[in-house]
């Protein structure tokens, strides 16, 4: 029996212990949001927040994440409201065919947080301080695959959120 | 629109239309909400989760899982099967292999060359032998890799090259261009050269992988939900699958997670068969192979090798061209015979070649069969024609931006392509004008020029400009036709249907513009439903860029057959000439009186006036014949132009995309927004086909590269550093298309040529461009390095 919380529920599941998160969250919890596009931890369809760290759902088992806390597509919600993220993806085109589109949000998440804490990419300087450039946010969502190539429009989306998130903190 | 209908659209949000881009016509009222750049109808929907693919839908108790075993060699024979073994793994309900069909043609055609499941000949390694049909997908996959196949192996035939050795065998007969006298031009020419150009394939890697779901109905009706890009043909083989007629069996498509041609033909073996064994086995039935079968099993863009001959003069002026285009079509026919067409139909791209001589081969070759993949050959075609510009510029020491424009199409003369078709839209000139001055060109690359020559380290920069001129419509000019079912109910609200598929293109979002506009509602009111073969029979595939073109057009006379009736009844019931009676704003002015659009609806309904309809288009004016090469084949052509700089490490062969400039014409575009996604994704995609993504195959047959992993798909970091994607605002169709908007879904793919071009720019510049490099596609980092190591050691020998 795993326990933890998915979208702030309590969760308890009982199954095979070789079952991936993903297919515990799509077959046995019936949240679809998450796709399977490689099933290899290369395209990132399947990106989720495992205790706030963005995870391919694919590669982590779902036995393994006894007491802690995943946050799916269908956790991003704010309130009834689509969270800013989300927002930040419709008002800029930022997909078309949609199916990467619940992992690239899940991922951009994870990417603001990332730079907000100073984790360094392969693209920062190596005396500089982290900004939210372009360059930054191309490199740091590189593990998301849009074949569709809506990336320049995913970019200025995580952009425009990381942005408006550090207004608000300069503010407070 | 009243509280009902808005409550009922569920669109919890404030951003109904996009912010406006570069090059967006926001002026546009006319036919509004047409030409807005409304989001995609199910952004909401997508950003959420919440957007059901066909994996997601909710699973019947009883639902059974079936999963494909392949073959193991590429070409021989089957001697024994023996399926023993993985009928006894748990959870295993059949095995079902050809024997258990009763129909085992999987050619959309019905030519016999390709089974469901084959018992006998094998023809590429990968190819369906036996399907195992499970309590869950795990069990069934598991249980494949028990099965004990015997085979008689001969020798592969693997590529263009081993075709030819062996006799140049066909999977349908080539075709043959002529206009002028090729071999005279070439003769009297004062200059000539000849070449090759090798040109590789390309995975569509849909991120949604193939999938079908099969749910049996009463009476032996069955109902497939299938990512199929053509629902019609995918019905048909499932009803021969069955042995049934096809009203027994509906098709219905909501959305696909991409396609790009990939789920034309080949989404059918798997919807016939889930199809088949939720018939035996009275169950519902899902087939979904994993990401490496489905590269392994499902056909790609073909590669081609072009040899050519150009006869040219010294100003650059092209006077004769010879081409061949030689295809890997696989081991059976599929598009392949349309795919090579359209690689001859592209070989001209932006150029009048006075005297011209283009065949094709579609070569058999034991690999997967070869398939749709946006462009359909003409991208290849065209990249063989801007080698013909390149090396003519590098023989004449000339700019190829000047090679180029000598050989443009005329205006009233040299105007004859290789078909015989009349270019009459030759809008291309103003659109490399306008380009040249955006980007700076010319400044550019002289700059570029320079810093290449004073450079001290190893990188170098690159820069070029390519044309586009695309052909719109399918060449099989039957299936230039279109259906659409347009109801309103009583409370004004409208229900829309159209043979076309969702991919991701937002094709549903501009049909619903164009059926609002025609009555004058807000896009909200439109309600899009899943494409299903019930509802609209005997569509096209969405391909060929047509989608909106074909199914806009045809939803747009089902809602003006319904508006005009409701124009008629306004008129008898009010005594008004039918002009006086305008849909604007979700209100009808009849004379001096306003109602409101449901107002309307509902006194129509009351007086017994009908308030649904069907549309139908074909389109006008085309006409093709194979034999001859000569016609009408496209209705008008697509144009845009694209120039690309580019940065190469010479030490390594590594490269960076600069900095990218597009200018395209879509018409007076029915969606900016969506039209420029297209360009930008179809760029990426392009990017991808000639720079990182390479296909391998070992000498057995093995496709080596089936998954992410070994297939380099273009990321966010692989983007242009800089990046200017524009519509020309003034560009309107000169053919009554729909609203006079123009098709977007294969023409940008091939911008990225400017890519191919400037990269072969950057590598010119180790040889002093003294070299024309040939370097062929695609131009992975290893092909580069290549490719300047060969320069380098030409440029010593010729010094």
């Amino acid at each position: 029996m795993t326990s933890l919380t998915i979208n702030g529920k309590a969760v308890e599941l009982e199954v095979d212990p070789r079952t991936t998160l993903l297919d515990a969250l799509r077959e046995h919890l019936k949240l679809t949001g998450s796709k399977k596009g490689c099933d290899h931890g290369q395209c990132g369809a399947c990106t989720v927040l495992l205790d706030g760290e963005r995870v391919n759902s694919c590669l982590v088992l779902f036995a393994g994440c006894d007491g802690q806390d995943v946050t799916t597509i269908e956790g991003l919600k704010d309130g009834d409201e689509l969270g800013a993220m989300q927002r930040a993806f419709v008002s800029h085109d930022a997909f078309q065919c949609g199916y990467c589109t619940p992992g690239q949000i899940c991922s951009a998440v994870a990417t603001l947080k990332e730079v907000e804490r100073g984790d360094a990419s392969a693209v920062t300087a190596d005396d500089g301080d982290i900004h939210l450039t372009r360059l930054e946010v191309q490199e740091r969502m590189s593990g998301n695959i849009c074949r569709c190539g809506a990336y320049n429009n995913i970019v200025d989306a995580v952009m425009e959120t990381g942005g408006a998130a550090l207004q608000t903190e300069a503010a407070e | 629109m009243n509280e009902v209908l808005a409550r009922g659209a569920d669109r919890k949000h404030d951003d109904d239309a996009l912010p406006e881009k570069d090059g967006a016509d926001a002026q546009s009222h006319e036919n509004a909400p047409a030409h807005q750049s409304k989001r995609h109808d199910s952004a909401h929907l997508h950003v959420a989760g919440r957007a059901p693919y066909t994996d997601d839908l909710p699973e019947p108790p009883g639902t059974l899982h079936a999963y494909l075993g392949l073959s193991t060699i590429a070409n021989g024979r089957i001697e024994s099967i023996d399926l023993e073994a993985v009928r006894a793994q748990p959870d295993v309900e059949a095995v079902i292999t050809a024997d258990d069909l009763g129909h085992n043609d999987a050619s959309a055609w019905q030519i016999g060359d390709e089974p469901f499941l084959t018992s006998g000949k094998v023809g590429f390694l990968g190819q369906p032998v036996f399907m195992v049909v499970a309590t869950s997908r795990n069990a069934a996959r598991r249980a494949c890799r028990h099965a004990k196949i015997a085979y008689a192996e001969d020798t592969p035939i693997l590529d263009v090259d081993q075709a030819r050795e062996a006799g140049g065998r066909t999977v349908i007969d080539g075709m043959t261009l002529e206009r002028g006298d090729a071999d005279a031009a070439l003769a009297n020419a004062p200059r000539t050269l000849s070449g090759t150009m090798l040109i590789g394939g390309q995975d569509h890697f849909y991120l949604e992988g193939q999938i079908a779901f099969a749910v049996p109905g009463e009476d032996g009706t069955m109902i497939v939900y299938s990512s199929t890009q053509h629902p019609s043909e995918t019905q048909m083989l499932v009803a021969h699958a069955l042995h049934r007629p096809a009203a027994m069996v509906t098709l219905e498509v909501r959305r696909m997670g991409g396609a790009f041609g990939g789920k034309e033909s080949q989404a059918n073996l798997f919807a016939a068969l889930a199809a088949f064994a939720a018939d035996r086995l009275g169950a519902p039935v899902k087939i979904r192979p994993d990401r490496d079968d489905d590269m392994v099993a499902t056909g790609k863009r073909h590669d081609f090798r072009a040899d050519y001959e150009i006869g040219f003069d010294d100003e650059g002026g092209i006077h004769g061209v010879k081409f061949t285009y030689a295809a890997r079509c696989g081991f059976s026919a599929d598009l392949s015979g349309p795919v090579t067409d359209r690689a001859l139909f592209h070989c001209d791209n932006t150029y009048y070649w006075p005297a011209v001589k283009a065949v094709s081969q579609p070569l058999f070759t034991n690999t997967v069969s070869n398939t749709a993949f946006r462009g359909f050959g003409g991208p290849q075609g065209m990249v063989g024609a801007e080698r013909v510009i390149e090396e003519v510029a590098f023989a004449t020491g000339l700019d190829p931006l000047e090679v180029r424009r000598r050989n443009f199409y005329g205006e009233g003369e040299r105007n004859l392509t290789p078909y015989h078709q009349t270019v009459e839209d030759f809008v291309l000139p103003r659109i490399v004008d306008e380009l040249l001055e955006s980007s700076d060109y010319e400044a550019r690359r002289q700059a570029i020029r320079q810093t290449n020559r004073d450079a001290n380290g190893f990188k170098r920069r690159g820069i070029a400009l390519t044309p586009v001129k695309f052909g719109i419509s399918f060449t099989a000019s039957h299936l230039n036709q279109a259906g659409a079912l347009v109801h309103i109910y009583t409370d004004g609200s409208i229900h829309l249907n159209h043979g076309g598929t969702e991919m991701g293109q937002g094709l549903n979002t501009k049909v619903a513009q164009v059926v609002a506009a025609v009555f004058g509602v807000p896009l909200e009111q439109v309600r899009i439903t899943a494409t299903s073969t019930g509802k609209v029979p005997n569509t096209s595939a969405t391909a060929a860029s047509s989608g909106a073109d074909l199914n806009g057009m045809a939803a747009k006379l089902a809602a003006e057959t319904i508006r005009q009736r409701l124009v008629d009844f306004a008129v008898a019931e009010h005594g008004v000439p039918a002009e006086q009676v305008v849909f604007r704003d979700g209100q009808v002015q009849i004379g001096n009186r306003e109602v409101g659009f449901a107002e309307l609806v509902e006194e129509a309904y009351t007086a017994r006036i009908s308030l649904s309809s069907t549309g139908y288009y074909r389109t006008p004016k085309i006409h093709w014949d194979r034999a001859s090469g000569r016609g009408h084949p496209f209705y008008y052509f697509a144009y845009g132009a694209a120039v690309s700089e580019v940065e190469i490490d010479t030490l390594t062969g590594e490269y960076t995309v600069e900095r990218v400039d597009i200018l395209h014409e879509t018409g007076n575009s029915l969606n900016p927004a969506i039209d420029i996604g297209q360009i930008e994704g179809g760029f990426a995609q392009g990017m991808g086909w000639l720079t990182t993504e390479e296909l391998v195959w070992d000498e057995k047959g093995r496709l080596l590269t089936h998954a992410p992993s070994t297939y380099k798909i273009p990321l966010a970091s692989d983007m242009p550093r800089q990046f200017n994607v524009a519509l020309a605002e003034w560009s309107r169709a000169h053919e009554p298309t729909v609203f006079r908007s123009k098709a977007v879904g294969e023409p940008p793919f091939m911008l990225a040529i400017s890519v191919l071009h400037a990269l072969s720019d950057a590598v010119a510049s180790v040889a002093d461009y003294t070299i024309c490099p040939r370097l062929d596609a695609p131009a992975t980092p290893e092909h580069i390095l290549m490719t300047i190591e060969r320069l380098r050691a030409d440029s010593k020998t010729a010094n």
